[in-house]
């Protein structure tokens, strides 16, 4: 018989379990906090398959509590009854849908496109205009954050009467470009900062332009800060509100107007503004389901010098 | 930022632009700018009905300046070469921020005092500073102020639990993808989705899940929006629903940014956990605390699509933000001239404040030693 010789000391036995104790602390807390996040969602997903009774009882896990229907789908004419009938509520609906993803993917192109050429250029060249140099510029662009949307939109709206382009999707793209703009600026002015001088000046001794080297050497070395900008814009403008209730009437209404629009009129018809909510939500939640990564880039831009 | 000269590129170039070649340049952008000015005074004398040509918008001038802007950055190239290629960099962002802030701005000073109502058939008339002895006298006006200083205030706690969001996920734990996507979602929906989701179907009296947990935890008739301050309260929550990723999420890299090597060396001083926290993490944090908080502020103050959809203003204006006020003094009363002023208003306190804030936090975040 062999006798155990080496024993723990007491304070490394009393240690266990109160490391255990925190490690459930902190597992309770993140699932507490993740339940808060996800219910909103999983509500209304599920709320869009609810009868009105099963809203009424207040029944939350389907096939449990209540059976699922077709309903919420139903009112946007897409459920796979309805899907290869004529309906007009459908076209609407993907009229709605498609407004909304042209003024959002439009502007987020032509922000980045606008924003990569700016912070490239702030963060290369020195540059002077009249008084103003590098920083100043910068501070121009980046102090566009500051100004709220309420100051643009009535003169915008008077403008765009006079140059027709009230309701349309180009004036909505031109002026949500603006809004993301000065975030694609502080997000490509990180990335570019980060990329070697070097690199450009092999490029420029072997003999290509300053446009060159920027187009086929810094571009895809960029592309990481890029596609964050891009989808941060995205997520800014596809949940863009305010300038599209005032701009837009019947031609180049968004999504979130329709939703806006519809949210008193229902009644208790609750499964069709959830099927409604969840159009409106549910391409950014994919989104950010597979790139957040690129978000959480994004977001962590300029906070780390 | 301070930016030495290392980090700029050197270029050496010699360009040899000949006089024709700067005479083409210049002709461009004056050839141009003259098109542009010719449209706007034949369009002016449009408007003024001196003359007719039958114009029915302004987007001719609008095209004439297109061209304008296209023929200004081509001339830079032409007239100042390698020079002119690294101002085609910044130039066209430029123009655009300017032609679609400035120009509008410049406009909205003019709205600002004048009485125009979209519905009265006067149209637009010079009223001088009427529109600030109306301001003066409108509770509801400086009521929305009041509450939008509330709304900021509701930072402080947001920011502490969206720092302790950050500590917990930067601590070792299983499964952090997944908690850092579900703790991102929220930031992802569309604030007029939200104001359904939740203000108007979780918080539904009847029947809404809330309301019904609320129920169970012993407050029988439960109304969200019924008094001032629990609506304002519930307000703030969603908002702070949607924007407590975001604060945490800039935590969280300055959190992983702090070398191991200062808690390595504080655990063998034997420092306690607290102190360590006290002494280590926060105060490295506070350049970053401060930039999401500065961030956080700015987005804060543009408070209106939540407000407009669940509770347009109510009860009596307790939840108004001066966005969402000044939504509805447009679009219930189409007063386009008052609703502008009190904009400019706004945003001469923004600037205000936010300079004040800006260098207050230089102050704080520059070390001490």
């Amino acid at each position: 018989m062999s006798k155990q010789i080496f024993f723990d000391s007491k304070n490394d036995v009393a240690f266990k379990p109160k490391r255990f104790l925190g490690k459930t602390l902190i597992y309770l807390i993140l699932i507490f906090w993740a339940i808060i996040c996800l219910f909103p969602i999983y509500w209304t997903v599920t709320t869009t398959f609810k009868t009105a009774p099963d809203v009424m009882k207040g029944n939350l896990v389907p096939w449990w509590d209540f059976r699922p229907k077709w309903l919420g789908l139903k009112s946007l004419g897409l459920s796979p009854d309805r899907i290869f009938v004529e309906s007009t509520v459908r076209e609407e609906f993907l009229k709605r849908f498609y407004n909304s993803m042209i003024a959002a993917v439009g502007s987020s192109t032509l922000a980045v496109l606008l924003g990569s050429c700016t912070a490239y250029g702030l963060s290369r060249f020195k540059y002077r205009f009249g008084f103003m140099r590098n920083s100043d510029i910068s501070f121009f662009f980046l102090s566009q954050l500051i100004l709220p949307p309420v100051v643009l939109a009535l003169p915008f709206l008077v403008l765009y009467k006079e140059l027709a382009l009230l309701d349309t999707r180009v004036g909505l793209i031109a002026l949500y470009t603006l809004t993301v703009l000065p975030i694609v600026i502080w997000i490509m002015r990180d990335q570019f900062s980060s990329i070697p001088t070097e690199l450009e000046e092999a490029a420029l001794v072997d003999g290509l332009s300053i446009w060159g080297a920027f187009l086929t050497i810094i571009m895809p070395i960029a592309l990481p800060g890029m596609v964050a900008a891009f989808i941060i814009s995205l997520v800014l403008t596809w949940n863009e509100y305010f300038f599209a209730a005032l701009l837009t009437s019947s031609h180049a209404k968004t999504l979130p107007v329709m939703v806006a629009s519809q949210t008193g009129s229902q009644g208790i018809s609750w499964w069709s503004m959830a099927a409604l909510s969840l159009a409106a939500i549910l391409p950014l939640i994919i989104i950010a389901v597979i790139l957040e990564r690129y978000i959480i880039k994004g977001m962590a831009a300029g906070a780390v010098k | 930022m301070s930016s030495t000269d290392a980090d700029y590129l050197h270029i050496v170039t010699q360009d040899k632009i000949s006089d024709r070649r700067r005479d083409l340049g210049r002709l461009m952008i004056w050839g141009s700018a003259t098109i542009l000015l010719v449209l706007i005074v034949i369009q002016s004398l449009d408007q003024f009905s001196t003359f007719e040509f039958g114009f029915t918008t302004w987007r001719p001038t609008l095209y004439a300046y297109f061209f304008w802007a296209t023929c200004l950055c081509w001339a830079q190239v032409i007239l100042y070469g390698e020079q002119g290629r690294r101002r085609l960099f910044i130039l066209p962002a430029v123009l655009f921020v300017i032609s679609m802030v400035i120009f509008p701005l410049i406009f909205a000073l003019g709205i600002a005092f004048s009485s125009w109502n979209l519905s009265s058939p006067d149209g637009r008339q010079f009223n001088g500073f009427d529109n600030a002895i109306e301001m003066w006298s409108d509770p509801f006006y400086w009521n929305a102020l009041k509450n939008m200083v509330w709304y900021i205030l509701a930072i402080i706690p947001e920011y502490i639990i969206a720092f302790c969001l950050a500590v917990l996920l930067n601590s070792q734990i299983k499964a952090r993808k997944f908690f850092r996507v579900a703790f991102l979602m929220p930031l992802m929906l569309s604030p007029v989705a939200v104001s359904w989701m939740i203000g108007k179907s979780m918080l539904e009296i009847r029947f809404g899940p809330i309301s019904r947990l609320v129920r169970t935890l012993g407050w029988d008739n439960p109304s969200f929006f019924g008094s001032d301050e629990i609506a304002r309260f519930m307000i703030m929550v969603m908002d702070a629903w949607t924007f407590i990723p975001f604060m945490m999420i800039m935590i969280l890299a300055g959190l992983q940014a702090i070398p191991k090597e200062l808690h390595e060396a504080a655990e063998v001083d034997g420092a306690p956990p607290w102190k360590k926290f006290w002494e280590i993490t926060f105060p490295l944090m506070l350049p970053v605390s401060i930039t999401a908080i500065l961030i956080r502020i700015i987005f804060k103050l543009k408070l209106a699509d939540i407000i407009i959809n669940v509770t347009s203003g109510g009860p009596g204006g307790a939840t108004d933000s001066v966005t969402s006020f000044i939504y509805r003094e447009y679009r219930d009363r189409s007063n386009v001239g008052y609703g502008t002023f009190l904009a400019i208003v706004y945003l001469i306190l923004i600037v205000i404040f936010m300079t004040f804030l800006i260098k207050m936090a230089e102050r704080w975040s520059r070390p001490r030693y």
